[in-house]
Formats: C-alpha cells, structure tokens, sequence
C-alpha cells in the first residue's frame, strides 16, 4: 500500500501528460496538473533551506569542522529574507543591493576561478597519447583559435575552418549523443510511468 | 553615504576575498563562501515565495473577490507533504508528491525529448544527404551523416564492437573525439570569459574608486 | 637531479596561476582592443532574424541565467534589448531561473531608460516561475493563468502590453539566454516543436556545442555563444550607429585571445616535458 499510492499518482500523471499531447479532450487535466506541477515543486526550495539551516545549527551546535563560519551562512539567508519579506524585491530595495552588490559578484567570481583550474588541468592533462587524443587537440585548439580576433589575424581562414568543425564532425558528434540520450529518456520514462524504474521513491522510510 | 560607491567595495572585497583561495585556503574565502551559500538559499526563498506561491497558490485559494477554491488545496497538501521530508516520521509522505513530479515530468519529457532530440534529428540527418550547395557542401553532408551513424553505432552496446560494427564504432568515436576536442575550446573560452568579467568590474568599477582610472 | 623537462611537468599551480592572471589583467588594463571578425555563422543567423522582424512585434525574452555566468550572458542581454528596443519590437521578459529576474531587471531598465521607453508599454518582466518544461507548456495555452501578475506583484490585466498577449503563439519570436537546465532545450522542445514558434537563443560556450544539432534542423534559428557571441552581436548592433552604447563584450575579446594562446601556450608545454618524459623511459627500457 506505501508504495501503491505513489506508483498510480506517476501512473496516472504520465499517462494524462502523454494523452495531452495527442488527444485535446484530455488538455484541461493535464493544465490543471502542469499548475499543480509548479507549485508541489516550489515547496522543494523549503527542503533546501531547512536543511541548509539544520545542518549548520547543528554544526554550531556540536562545534563541528568550520563552525565558526555557519553563523555567516545562517546571517545571510536570514538578511535576504528579511529584506524581501519587509521592503519588497524590486528595483531600489535593500533586497535588490543585497543581491546586486554582493549575491552576483560572490556568483561570478566563484565560477571565474575555474579559469585557473581550467588552465592548470590543461597542462597536466590533455596529452597527445595517441593519434585520436592528438586529433582532439588539433581540434581543441583550431576552435580556441578561431573563436577569438587573433586567429583571423594569425590566417583569415581560421575563423571558417572552426565553424566547419563546429557544423560538421561537432554536430554530427553532438546528434549521436542527443539521439542515444533521447532514446534513454524515453525508456527511461517509460519504466517510471508504468512502476518498473522505483529507485526515486527511495530513502524515503 | 554613497550607497553606489558602498555597493561596489562590498563586491569587490567579497571577490577579492573568493580570490584569495588560489594562493590557499584561508578565512577570508570561507567567510565569503558561507555567506554567499546563505544569501543565495534566501534569495530562492524569497522569489519562489513571492513570484509562485503567492500568485500562483495562496490566490487561487483565496481569491480577492473572496471564497475558497477548495481544488487548490490539493497542490498545497501535497507541497506540504514534499517538505515534511525532513521529518524523518512522516518522510514517506513526501513520496505523493514526488510521484506527481516525476510522474508529470516523464510524461510530458517522454514525447517532447522523443520528438525534438530523437524524431526532428533523424529527419535532419536524412534531409541532409538531398541538400545541394556544391562539391564541398556534399562532402561535408556526407562526413555528418556517417559521423551520425557511427556515433550512433558506438552507442549500441548491445552488440560487440567487433568486425564491421567495430570498424563503423571506430569511425564513430573518431568523429567524437573531435566533437569533444570542439566542446573542450569552447569550454576554455566560457571560464576564461567569467574571469575577464570579473576582471572588468575589479580594474574599471573599484579601482576608480580609489581615483586609478585605467 | 631533476630535468629540464621534469622541473617543467611539475611546475606549481600557482606559477600557472599567475601567468593566466597576467594575461587577462594586461591586455584589459592596456584597453588592447582587436577588430572582432564576423563570419556567417549562428550569431549573424539571430540577428538577421531580429533584424527582420517589424515594429510592433512581439517578443518573448527569456533571462534563464544566474550571476555566475553574468560575464558571458549579461552583454548578450544588453546588446538583444537595444536592439529590440531600437526597432520599436515589444519585449515581454520572464525567467525560469531565479536570479534571471533581477538581472534581466537591471538590463532592461538601463536600456529602457537610454532609450525613452516605458514599463508595461514598450516592455514588461513578468518574473519567476518553477517548472521549466511543464511551465512552457501551459504557457502555451494559457500565459496569464500562469502569469497573474509581473514580478512586483502588478497584476497582467492593467498593462497594455499584455492586452494581445494571451498564449505562447502570440508572440513572433521567443529567445532564451540560457546558462543551462531549463534553457534553450525546454524552450525549442516544448514551445518551438509545439507551438511552431520560432526560437532564438544566447548561451554560455560550455552548452554552445551541443545545441547545434538544432541549428542544423532550423528548430534554433540564431545562437549567440558566449562572450564571442556577445561581441558578434555587439558589434552588428553599432553598425551605422553614430553613438554606440558601450558593452563589455567587444573589450573582452583582446583579453580573451591572449589568454587562449596562453593556455595552448601551456598544453605545447605539458606535451614536451610528456613526451620527453616519455622517450626518457623508452630508452631506460
């Protein structure tokens, strides 16, 4: 009985979104569902955050690895949601500075330290142990050039031999993973509709 | 106080402080770590509040012109049961309204992916082959189609890649190498941009601050 | 004693670390500018497209990015809304990701402003939604059922740019700037195979590779891919313009070619000290 309530709800809901596609009589369920959708999974932010919360609480609370640092986390969401909740989300709000001015630099410059791993790891690692590894940097490095103003300066026909790799072997490459993925996804659904792939209603006893 | 001005020694010291871990981890770099973690968890929060749950929700079932849609009932039931995940007693509930994401999202994931990245990509490559534009067009139709078949065929683990099958999958990952080599380029190109952007703001926001323009 | 070749394939990150640093820093501080080549290709694909479109028409621009690829995606962005903007086209904005709201907030009020149009008439955000694809397709049918009010809590009913807007197919064209899942993907699968609406899009250069199998289909017709794309744009935007609004993504550029030679510049010197390395225990052998 746990698990056949669940197993009929995705039953049900996949058999209505696919019918939805084919059969017009069907289009009002699946809205409803589609709205429905949106705000079960809304309620997955809740999960997010207070776990976020538990988990340093309870790292302050036992004095755990880098402690000392979850006030700063727990300060943080705390600040943000005060300030949306009080003065609003808009343009000129405390909210917004707080995301313009510290959110988004914070963001950006977390991800721009992958240039220097990026960087690094090129140099330990992309070797030309074979002829394929060997034609992957050839490749690697025609599109590096040809993406940037000093390959035009360096030969003109750079630029064109780059768009060449991207719409011929990358896009004949790209598609063959796209079709394979696509055929996945399909038996992949498949067997969660109809209750043979269960392995998401897990962990949850 | 120049709350601009303000603003952007904020981002910068917060950036210089992330930045800070390339030399080694320090405090600096976890201070900033934690609270961007905090802040951005609170920022979720907030627009899912504001642009979903109230719009989309709480008004529905609370109409202004009053009453109660009881039908709304539902999603927020099975939201509130999605939360109580974290009760670990009463986590099984949660399974409700999982089953009604995944079920909804494969259902209607199912025939789109089928249609757009299975359907609408065969029907490329073969139009592909009719396609005229010249000698070299041709040719390059006709490295795609086999570069398409033979990625394909490396894909197929259900036979062994052995005599043609193993000739046409080698052709196959071939071409993927330099498909991958490709997505390598640009992937250097993408890190490399972010840090150009936050170089920008560092050299031609806060430095003039302090009166260096550049 | 270690080697030349040795001392080169263990050299410390840091050193790395450093040159790559420089290689940025140098050629933004020197204003090192280099003339970006358009070749035909995606990015001149989409604005043509944009090009053609007449006054008055409508589109959807979707800010589906966060700050963390804002370098890339932000003058995308800038240099999309003045165009719109500039050809009279009405823009209505939303996000499927969070932080998209805010920042496509910042891009259209600037332009906006620069350009004397007004809020709720020339343009609108509409805002954040969860679901992606299932967001998409109810959209299709409905978009005000799913779009009540702006992201300010405005309700739709009051604007006039929502007056002839009531489903996906209202709108002539739709472009997602997209930094992942859901982005481009969602928006060709559940809007353009759907509703036959045509799609544009702005991505990051990590995803440009794999959406161009739908360049090739025509269901993606223009792509601009990271900040090459934004400086292709941006630089077809300012042809004939006497004043050209300044962008960031032209000036990345110079920066951008050094350091690319500078990481293939290091891939030749890993190489070496491999194969040096490599024919040293050979001949041990």
């Amino acid at each position: 009985m746990r698990l056949f309530v669940p197993l009929t709800i995705t039953f049900v809901a996949g058999i209505i979104m696919i019918l939805q596609f084919f059969v017009p009589a069907t289009q009002s369920m699946g809205e409803s569902l589609q709205e429905w959708y949106m705000i079960v999974a809304s309620f997955a932010i809740f999960i997010g955050a207070a776990n976020l919360l538990q988990v340093h609480a309870h790292r302050i609370r036992f004095k755990g690895r880098n402690w000392k640092y979850s006030p700063v986390t727990i300060v943080g969401f705390t600040a943000m949601v005060l300030t949306g909740l009080i003065f609003g989300i808009e343009k000129g709000t405390p909210f917004n500075f707080l995301f313009l001015e510290m959110v988004a630099p914070m963001s950006a410059t977390m991800f721009s330290l992958l240039a220097f791993f990026v960087a690094s790891a090129a140099f330990r690692a992309f070797r030309a142990s074979n002829w394929r590894a060997t034609l992957l940097l050839i490749s690697a490095f025609v599109v590096m050039l040809g993406r940037v103003p000093i390959g035009a300066m360096i030969w003109d026909r750079i630029p064109l031999i780059s768009e060449w790799i991207m719409q011929v072997p990358n896009l004949a490459g790209q598609r063959a993973v796209m079709i394979g993925a696509a055929m996945g996804m399909v038996a992949t659904s498949l067997r969660m509709i109809f209750g043979i792939e269960r392995s998401y209603l897990g962990g949850a006893d | 106080m120049n709350w601009t001005i303000f603003g952007i020694w904020l981002g910068a010291l917060l950036s210089l402080s992330l930045y800070s871990f390339l030399y080694k981890d320090n405090p600096f770099y976890k201070f900033a770590e934690h609270l961007f973690v905090g802040m951005s968890a609170g920022y979720w929060v907030i627009y899912t509040i504001k642009n979903v749950l109230i719009p989309n929700w709480w008004e529905n079932l609370l109409p202004a012109e009053g009453g109660m849609q009881p039908i709304w009932l539902i999603p927020g039931i099975l939201g509130i049961f999605m939360v109580l995940r974290i009760v670990p007693k009463l986590a099984s509930l949660s399974r409700m309204s999982l089953s009604l994401i995944v079920g909804t999202g494969a259902g209607l994931t199912m025939t789109a992916m089928f249609q757009t990245n299975a359907l609408a990509q065969v029907n490329g490559t073969i139009v592909a082959l009719g396609q005229g534009g010249g000698w070299f067009n041709w040719v390059s139709n006709i490295i795609m189609v086999t570069g398409v078949v033979c990625g394909l065929v490396y894909f197929f683990f259900s036979k062994a890649h052995t005599g043609i099958v193993g000739r046409t999958a080698n052709v196959g990952i071939t071409i993927l190498m330099v498909a991958f080599g490709a997505s390598f380029g640009y992937t250097v190109m993408a890190r490399i941009s972010l840090l150009i952007g936050q170089t920008q703001f560092l050299l031609f926001e806060w430095l003039p601050t302090m009166g260096i323009h550049l | 004693m270690a080697t030349f070749t040795e001392k080169l394939g263990n050299i410390d990150r840091r050193i790395i670390f450093t040159v790559i640093a420089l290689s940025v820093v140098i050629p933004l501080a020197m204003r090192f500018n280099l003339p970006i080549p358009i070749t035909p290709g995606p990015s001149t694909d989409m604005f043509d497209v944009v090009e053609a479109l007449p006054a008055g028409s409508m589109v959807l621009l979707s800010f589906d990015y966060d700050p963390s690829t804002m370098p890339e995606l932000q003058p995308m962005a800038f240099a999309l809304t003045q165009h719109l903007m500039r050809k009279d086209i009405k823009i209505v904005s939303m996000a499927l990701w969070p932080m998209g709201v805010s920042l496509g907030n910042e891009v259209l009020t600037s332009v906006s402003d620069s350009l004397g149009r007004e809020e709720y008439v020339d343009w609108v955000n509409l805002g954040y939604k969860t679901g992606g694809g299932v967001l998409i397709v109810r959209m299709g049918s409905n978009i005000k059922s799913v779009f009540p009010e702006d992201y300010d809590g405005n309700s739709v009913d009051d604007m006039p740019i929502m007056d002839h807007v009531n489903k996906l197919g209202d709108f002539d064209m739709i472009i997602s700037l997209s930094a992942g899942d859901p982005g481009v993907p969602a928006w060709i699968m559940m809007a353009g195979d759907r509703y036959d609406i045509p799609i544009g899009g702005g991505c990051t250069a990590v995803s440009a590779p794999q959406f161009y199998p739908y360049l090739g289909t025509g269901q993606l017709i223009g792509l601009l891919g990271g900040l090459k794309g934004a400086a292709d744009y941006e630089t077809l935007v300012r042809i004939g313009m006497e004043n050209p609004p300044p962008g960031t993504a032209i000036p990345g550029m110079a920066a951008q070619s050094v350091a690319h030679l500078v990481i293939m510049l290091f891939i030749i010197l890993g190489n070496i000290s491999y194969l040096a390395e490599k024919k040293k225990k050979g001949g041990v052998k």
